[in-house]
């Protein structure tokens, strides 16, 4: 077996929640032993609800919040244990792209200036700066009259083009799709998927895409992983979960995912309740108070990840 | 079947840097008794604007400068603010996008709920309390009796948008303006208040005027559909004809656009271009340049809207007058 070009195993992030000096000092456990394997040129998607921990799997990835615990190996390097300098030079290869476009550029830099930055700090020469940019801007669809334009004057699906070309300008391996297309219309949304498939073909690049939007993941991803709570419930190819999901979660997930297509039997699991607080989670298998197959084995015993049918589910039902 | 609502040729403007910006532009649409009619459309196409028309509530930019909204028998129009008062919360009532933002912060929720109780059906003391405490069992709200007496920020996304829904429902309106009401949650949460909103329109008998952006909401739950684009309805019809057999070019775009089971594995179609803003509204059809269908004649004139079937209107020049008979 070739070794992948991330792994990572039983990631681990605890915030410290403590209201008051006086008070024991509490975690809140974001991400709880979450582990994940990314291939060459593959996507995987990290999907859940809000508050189960997705976004910061994603920034731990790069080290822009510390894990607390855990390994994450890049080309057999683990980089939880690399120096600030070193990581530094290493996130040429790992990049990021943010929901919100306007909020992740400055407002005062131009085009030019915002993508320079990324040249800059990785210390590629001057002289090849303007080459680069404008080969950029034309793999994701944008000219060179383009800039010396500020990011206000683009429209929200050119805003997340710039970002897309913010993250691919050091021509990295893996991109970090942090809900790219959420905050855009339906029209806008399918040409920026298109880009970003297309890019992946071009760069063989590998993305890892955070999202909560189903139909979205389910046409862009090959592997995909189900996070409730900070831990991983389900973790497997594409189209075997969508086909057949396994955990409960999962088939609550994706039966809510409402459909266009009028005829389509629709059989709709309704999840009673809410997300719990993860800073007071349930005892056992986190999701035994939404689920209806609950038996007392899950509330005392949390499950372990096993392989079932081919992916990984973790599930007392399937012992 | 009887109308609730009819809109007639409403025009709404907002003052912009050189006079008037029209945003939304003679539309027209009617909504029945006991159905959801839904209104698509993408960000900036006036689906929430025409949505604040209705019950006058945009901000002093804006004016509704023509057109007609009948509500029942009267005009909403022509009545002054102490009659839209007496209409608002009673007879209509909305819930909007974000719960968190249209709920005042340092109010209890009983308070809130109670608040519209008073003013409407000028009740007092416990008769409000064990009122608004069925309304809060209604909409499927734990503890009732506890979460009378919480402030909103103790409630998640899911709850406090089931708050605003007993408010809107509290005193058994004809009419709910839902705009946007799911956007902002979960999808399972989503599929939660779907359903509340289903079941309380068929035990309430009451019409539903849902804005949304999203086709699967509207293949949910809508009856009928206005398609929205630049301020201009383009197309109206029953959901399911919407959905599989789309008219206008826009509509056809938008649902092949969509990713779903049929689209896995296959390049996603999708609309050149962006949506133009009220300034750059040109002689011709506003949809003109992102049309795979454009014809000469389109970036000339603005095509009317035209009934080519009992319940299907389009706005697009590849349908003539003379084909359907009007």
């Amino acid at each position: 077996m070739t070794t992948s070009l991330l792994q990572v195993r039983d990631l681990e992030k605890r915030f410290r929640a403590q209201k008051s000096f006086f008070q024991a000092k509490q975690y809140v456990h974001a991400v709880n032993g979450v582990s994940l394997e990314l291939n060459d040129k593959e996507t995987i998607g990290i999907v859940g609800e809000s508050g189960c921990g997705k976004s910061t799997t994603g920034r731990c990835l790069l080290r822009l919040i510390e894990p607390t615990k855990g390994e994450i190996l890049f080309q057999g390097r683990d980089i939880t244990k690399l120096s600030k300098v070193e990581m530094n030079k290493l996130r040429k290869e790992i990049q990021m792209v943010f929901q919100d476009p306007m909020e992740s550029m400055n407002p005062k830099l131009t085009i030019r200036e915002i993508l320079s930055e990324p040249l800059i700090a990785h210390k590629i020469p001057k002289a090849q700066h303007v080459e680069l940019i404008v080969k950029t801007l034309d793999l994701v669809g944008l000219s060179e009259k383009h800039l010396f334009r500020y990011p206000h004057e683009f429209s929200g699906g050119q805003r997340q083009r710039i970002g897309i070309a913010r993250a691919i300008i050091l021509r990295p391996k893996i991109v970090v799709l942090d809900e790219p297309v959420s905050a855009l219309d339906v029209s806008v949304q399918s040409q920026i998927l298109n880009l970003l498939q297309d890019l992946q073909e071009e760069l063989g690049l590998s993305y890892i895409f955070i999202s909560h939007d189903l139909g979205v993941v389910q046409h862009i991803v090959h592997r995909i992983g189900v996070m409730y709570l900070g831990e991983m419930v389900e973790i497997g190819e594409k189209e075997k979960i969508f086909d057949k999901p396994l955990h409960p979660y999962t088939q609550a997930l994706i039966s809510a995912i409402p459909k266009s297509d009028p005829d389509e039997v629709k059989e709709r699991i309704i999840l009673t309740g809410e997300l719990p607080s993860p800073s007071n989670p349930p005892s056992g298998c986190k999701f035994h108070p939404r689920c209806m197959y609950a038996t007392d084995t899950c509330r005392s015993a949390k499950p372990e990840m096993r392989e079932v049918e081919g992916r990984k589910v973790a599930c007392h039902l399937y012992n | 079947m009887e109308n609730v609502l009819e809109v007639k040729e409403l025009t709404t403007q907002f003052k912009g840097k050189v006079g008037y910006l029209t945003v939304v532009d003679k539309v027209d649409f009617t909504v029945r008794k006991g159905e959801v009619m839904g209104i698509v459309g993408e960000s900036g196409c006036g689906k929430s604007v025409t949505s604040l028309s209705i019950l006058q509530l945009l901000d002093k930019k804006g004016k509704v400068s023509g057109g007609e909204i009948r509500f029942k028998d009267i005009d909403l129009l022509k009545q002054g603010e102490k009659e839209l008062r007496k209409i608002r919360g009673k007879e209509i009532s909305m819930i909007f996008q974000d719960p968190m933002t249209s709920l005042n912060p340092v109010l209890t929720i009983g308070k809130q709920i109670g608040e519209i109780i008073v003013k409407h059906e000028k009740q007092k003391g416990s008769n409000v309390k064990s009122k608004v405490v069925e309304l809060l069992q209604l909409v499927g709200i734990p503890r009732a009796n506890e979460l009378f007496h919480e402030y909103p920020h103790r409630l998640s996304g899911g709850m406090k948008q089931r708050v605003m829904i007993a408010m809107a429902i509290a005193c058994n309106p004809s009419l709910l303006i839902a705009d946007e009401p799911t956007t902002a949650l979960d999808v399972t949460i989503q599929a939660q208040i779907l359903d509340l909103l289903r079941s309380l329109k068929d035990d309430m008998d009451m019409s539903i005027l849902l804005i949304t952006h999203d086709l699967g909401v509207v293949a949910e739950i809508c009856d009928r559909v206005v398609v929205m684009y630049a301020g201009q309805v383009v197309e109206t019809t029953d959901s399911r004809t919407l959905l599989r057999n789309p008219r206008h070019p826009y509509t056809t775009g938008l649902i092949e656009s969509t990713p779903q089971q049929s689209t896995i594995g296959k390049r996603l179609k999708s609309i050149p271009g962006q949506v133009p803003t009220p300034d750059e509204y040109g002689m011709g059809c506003r949809f003109a340049d992102r049309c795979p269908k454009a014809m000469e004649i389109c970036n000339h004139g603005v095509p009317p809207l035209l009934m080519i079937d009992e319940n299907t209107s389009c706005r697009c020049w590849l349908y003539k007058e003379e084909e359907h008979g009007v």
